[in-house]
């Protein structure tokens, strides 16, 4: 029954209408349940595997790092935690607010972090996102106690790597650095992925498989907030191994300190096994500055540096050896026999070839000098004679023989061969046939020679270890928990060649260098301990020098001559070689034979080295 | 106002037994949805919308109490009221999630927007009742019932509160089209619709319009925008056949859903019940729509078949809209799902409407 208003039109019009609109609801419910049977049963299994993929996160567990220690076992390198402090963005109700609170607990840059937390709004406001790397344990504290009050903000902890002695053998140790894609895409390191810190340089790029260790996984049932709830599974995770250096904390820090202020290399070696006890390259770097990666601020500093801290001046640097390239000529015509020890040479200062003059550095000239007095008084014109009787291949030989030229295979790597020329070299080299005058200048170590500390130190060791060039090494011992899977072994790798008389008589010589009073090394003469070694000034540049020297004025720094001093000491029986190369020091027996001094006191007789360094800033009389 | 003994006799048993029965699905769901928050209030919820359910209950029947016709009369009235509220609240509403819908009322809070619902509708059904024959409406008779609808649209939508507006629209589309058009008439709207589209576009804010283009493209973005979407298809496909389980759902337990108490109520029922729950869901909510078009059908005059129409159809629109959104055939929008969704202004809303739906059931046989 209706109402006037409704006549049976009307009724059969709304009856009409509302079956059209029965079927279109039916329709609807249909689109609806054709829909849920698709997802859910269609394509049910998918988003079931979807929803597992949400709940499980695999969480990498980083491996513990190898540690680094000295040959005494004291430890160098360390894995330290570094707490790390995340905000997820989507949790968050007053950002403001929150930062605000942060702020009182944490150093932030206010900006900064609000930026970072606005950019992760706009793109995943689910995850979290850092905004402090590295707080201190007094920040930890603070806010570990007042998460329940910080929603939205965790803490995760990292291992991080920590140097704890800073630039301390900063060369041999290396650095660490984020793993970049040419190295992903190579596959060089299987066990890494990307985001991962791998050594970069030194011990650490080295051996950096050794110390990585195999990372482990969880499997964590996680909440949308990344928060973890359970752990499902896990594979803990295999540890590096610890490498134990040959190198000697306690010389290191002595070597360094010798090296303070100023550029060059001192390299420590034990001559009868070739262990390096300590190798200083300076100006030296800081590896704990590299961990922060790009956000680091003297990153940039230390890789512009004009002074090149990266650069290992031990075993990259390469230098003219000035004089103590002579023991190289001596060894060669006592080999050969081309040279009588007893031989007596006139030395009045100058040596004359055609018309060109040689100088000897003793102006006033040496009077008459056999070898051991020329190796004593370090003669030029002895050289010179004996350096034009043998030719430039011959010396080339030889030089070959005692390790230059070439590389001393040093474990490290990296290492450059230095120049040892001969008559095919110029011809190939500078287009010109070699000159006497380039043997006579060969023979004291100028000219076109050029070598390294790490060479020079391996030569003098096998001078006074029976003439046995040992592979110089860096790594003592390679550890894990159970076993030791590595131990040093010394490794020969050629020999001089040189009968053991004529070795004898070398030595006898490069004693009497430091003991003798006329000796260019008194001033590493200890009393209670024989030294025997060499001095060296090499030099920069003759022909600027003679131009721009006035009498009495001092020499420009860089063009003053490179102090070098090779020894060993107990001359009888050796237990340390030291090669010393000061860039631009000056006189090698003013400069570089005190600091071995220092050194050999401080390792043989245990000695507290008192570190003053003479400087007594001489004219400089060339050709040492 | 009398209670005639009739009223009782023909008392909608059947229709107030199906919105238990979603009412009890409701309350249980909202359980699981509101588990993971148990320690941080989400209890609150839960008895909060029981809490609501009670006192829809009681407005129900307070409903039935006075015959509907008292609506005509009060029809203007109450949608000025409604207008006014509406206007209240964009100066001096509760700003919350960045959009003022709400007034306080020393801690009982009302949403305008939910009233205005109502009064629309009524108002509507008026204007229809009174003016014209059915299926003889030309654009020049309507311009009344667009104001009528527009106004509050407007007000809604400045809130901002897209959802309801558009749903508002679409009810009073659907009424509009009930009642009958001229087909010229129609097509003109057609194409007005058609222009004001851009418009609207560019007058939709940054966030909304993203929703839209997530919707087109949802795997783009699967972590920022896209993310409710993706989430709650994964919940509902998750659930298959049989459904995880009751308080077993992983995706509402772990907290991957957003809004798992509101707009994807649906999505948590889904994944913990399966497509057998889902579908038992489902069809008592058509049983309700069919129940409310049948009330239409039987019910004595064209006043209180278009109140009828208009109620179940914010029901139905409001059901198709949401599930759709969660299963990825809309863009999200905002719309909640009735009775399922946690929201005391809601619930209460609809169970008056559903309350005014028993009421003209129950007098389709008296005389007035």
């Amino acid at each position: 029954m209706r109402m006037s208003s409704s006549d049976p039109i009307t009724i059969e019009i709304l009856n009409k209408r509302l079956t059209m609109v029965t079927c279109l609801i039916l329709a609807a419910f249909l689109v609806i349940l054709l829909r849920l049977w698709f997802l859910q049963v269609v394509r049910g299994n998918m988003y079931r595997i979807q929803s597992e993929r949400n709940r499980i996160h695999l969480q990498d567990i980083p491996p513990f790092r190898g540690l680094i220690f000295d040959r005494h076992g004291e430890l160098l390198v360390d894995n330290r935690p570094s707490y790390n402090v995340f905000i997820t963005p989507e949790e968050i109700q007053d950002h403001e607010q929150l930062l605000v609170t942060l702020e009182r607990m944490l150093y932030l840059d206010r900006l900064v972090v609000k930026k970072k937390i606005e950019d992760q709004i706009k793109k995943y406001p689910f995850r979290p996102v850092l905004i402090k790397k590295n707080i201190s344990r007094e920040e930890l504290a603070v806010v570990e106690t007042n998460l329940f009050n910080l929603p939205g903000v965790m803490i995760r902890v990292n291992p991080q790597r920590f140097y704890l002695f800073e630039k301390l053998a900063s060369h041999v140790i290396g650095h660490m650095g984020e793993i970049n894609e040419s190295e992903l895409a190579k596959g060089r390191y299987p066990a890494n992925k990307r985001g991962d810190s791998i050594g970069k340089y030194g011990v650490e790029g080295k051996w950096q498989e050794v110390l990585n260790g195999l990372r482990g996984e969880e499997q964590i049932e996680v909440d949308a907030a990344g928060r973890r709830l359970k752990i499902i599974d896990r594979r803990t995770p295999l540890p590096g191994k610890n490498i134990i250096l040959t190198i000697d904390r306690k010389l290191q820090i002595l070597a360094e300190e010798c090296l303070k202020d100023k550029k060059g290399a001192i390299v420590a070696m034990d001559p009868n096994t070739g262990e390096v006890l300590a190798l200083a390259s300076s100006p030296a770097f800081d590896p704990n500055l590299f961990i922060g990666g790009i956000e680091n601020e003297e990153l940039p500093k230390i890789l512009l540096d004009a002074d090149h801290p990266l650069q290992n001046r031990a075993i990259a640097g390469i230098y003219p050896p000035g004089s103590i390239f002579k023991i190289v000529i001596a060894l060669a015509g006592l080999q050969e026999g081309l040279l009588d020890p007893k031989e007596e040479v006139i030395c009045s200062g100058v040596y004359t070839l055609g018309t060109h003059p040689f100088n000897c550095w003793n102006k006033g000239g040496h009077g008459r000098v056999a070898l051991q007095r020329a190796l004593i008084e370090s003669c030029d014109v002895y050289f010179y004679r004996l350096g034009r009787r043998l030719g430039v291949d011959l010396i080339a030989q030889y030089a070959n023989r005692c390790g230059f030229g070439m590389k001393t295979g040093f474990e490290l790597g990296s290492e450059r061969e230095g120049l040892i020329p001969t008559s095919q070299w110029r011809l190939k080299a500078k287009g010109a046939p070699w000159q006497p005058g380039d043997t006579i200048n060969m023979a004291i170590g100028q000219g076109f020679v050029l070598i390294t500390p790490i060479q020079a130190a391996s030569f003098i060791s096998a001078v006074f270890n029976g003439g046995v060039l040992y592979q110089p090494k860096i790594i003592r011992q390679i550890t894990d928990d159970q076993n030791v899977p590595y131990q040093f072994q010394a490794t020969p790798r050629s020999l001089l060649q040189v009968k053991p008389e004529y070795l004898d008589l070398i030595k006898q010589g490069l004693i009497g260098v430091v003991n003798e009073p006329q000796g260019t090394g008194g001033r590493a003469r200890i009393n209670t301990v024989t030294v025997a070694g060499k001095t060296g000034t090499a030099q920069v540049i003759a022909l600027e020098k003679e131009k721009t020297l006035e009498r009495g004025k001092k020499i420009p720094p860089h063009f003053q001559d490179h102090a070098w001093f090779i020894a060993v000491a107990p001359a009888q029986k050796p237990s340390l070689a030291l090669a010393i190369l000061i860039e631009n020091g000056g006189h090698g027996g003013t400069i570089a034979a005190p600091l071995a001094k220092m050194m050999f006191e401080a390792y043989l007789l245990d000695k507290k080295p008192v570190v003053k360094l003479e400087n007594t800033g001489q004219p400089d009389t060339s050709g040492d | 106002m009398m209670i005639d003994r009739r009223l009782l006799q023909n008392f909608d048993w059947i229709l107030l037994l199906i919105l238990m029965m979603i009412a009890a699905i409701s309350l249980l769901n909202l359980h699981s949805a509101t588990y993971p928050l148990r320690e941080s209030g989400g209890l609150q919820i839960f008895t909060k919308q029981a809490y609501w359910f009670l006192i829809g209950l009681v407005v129900l029947l307070i409903m039935t109490v006075f015959d509907y016709h008292l609506l005509e009369r009060l029809a203007y009235p109450l949608y000025v009221l409604a207008v006014l509220l509406l206007v209240i609240v964009l100066m001096v509403g509760d700003a919350r999630s960045g959009s003022q819908r709400w007034l306080n009322f020393g801690g009982m809070t009302l949403q305008p927007s939910e009233l205005a619902k109502i009064a629309v509708v009524v108002v509507l059904a008026k204007f229809f009742n009174e003016h014209g024959e059915m299926n003889d409406y030309r654009l020049r008779d309507l311009w009344l019932p667009f104001v009528l609808v527009i106004i509050p649209c407007g007000l809604i939508l400045i809130e901002p509160d897209l959802g309801t507006a558009l749903i508002l629209i679409i009810v009073s589309s659907s009424i509009f089209l009930f009642v009958g058009i001229q087909r010229n008439t129609l097509i003109i709207l057609i194409l007005v619709g058609f222009c004001a589209a851009p418009a609207g576009w560019f007058s939709l804010k940054e966030y909304q319009q993203k929703r839209i283009t997530t919707f087109l493209q949802p795997d783009k973005d699967p972590l920022g925008a896209g993310y409710h979407l993706n989430q709650s298809k994964i919940a509902i496909g998750s659930g298959q056949l049989w459904g995880k389980g009751y308080l077993k759902g992983t995706q509402t337990r772990l907290n991957f859903l957003p809004e798992q108490h509101t707009d994807f109520a649906f999505s948590v029922l889904a994944e913990e019940w399966g497509f057998a729950g889902s579908l038992v869901l489902l069809l008592l909510y058509l049983l309700l729509t069919l129940w409310g078009i049948n009330i239409a059908k039987i019910s004595k005059d064209r006043f209180g078949a278009i109140i009828a129409l208009g109620i179940i159809a914010f029901v139905f629109w409001q059901l198709i809209i949401n599930v759709s959104m969660t299963t990825g055939l809309m863009p999200v929008v905002g719309i909640p799902l009735v009775m399922m969704s946690y929201g005391g202004s809601s619930t209460t809303a609809t169970m008056a409407g559903m309350g005014l739906l028993m009421n003209i059931s129950m007098r389709r046989f008296m005389f007035q």
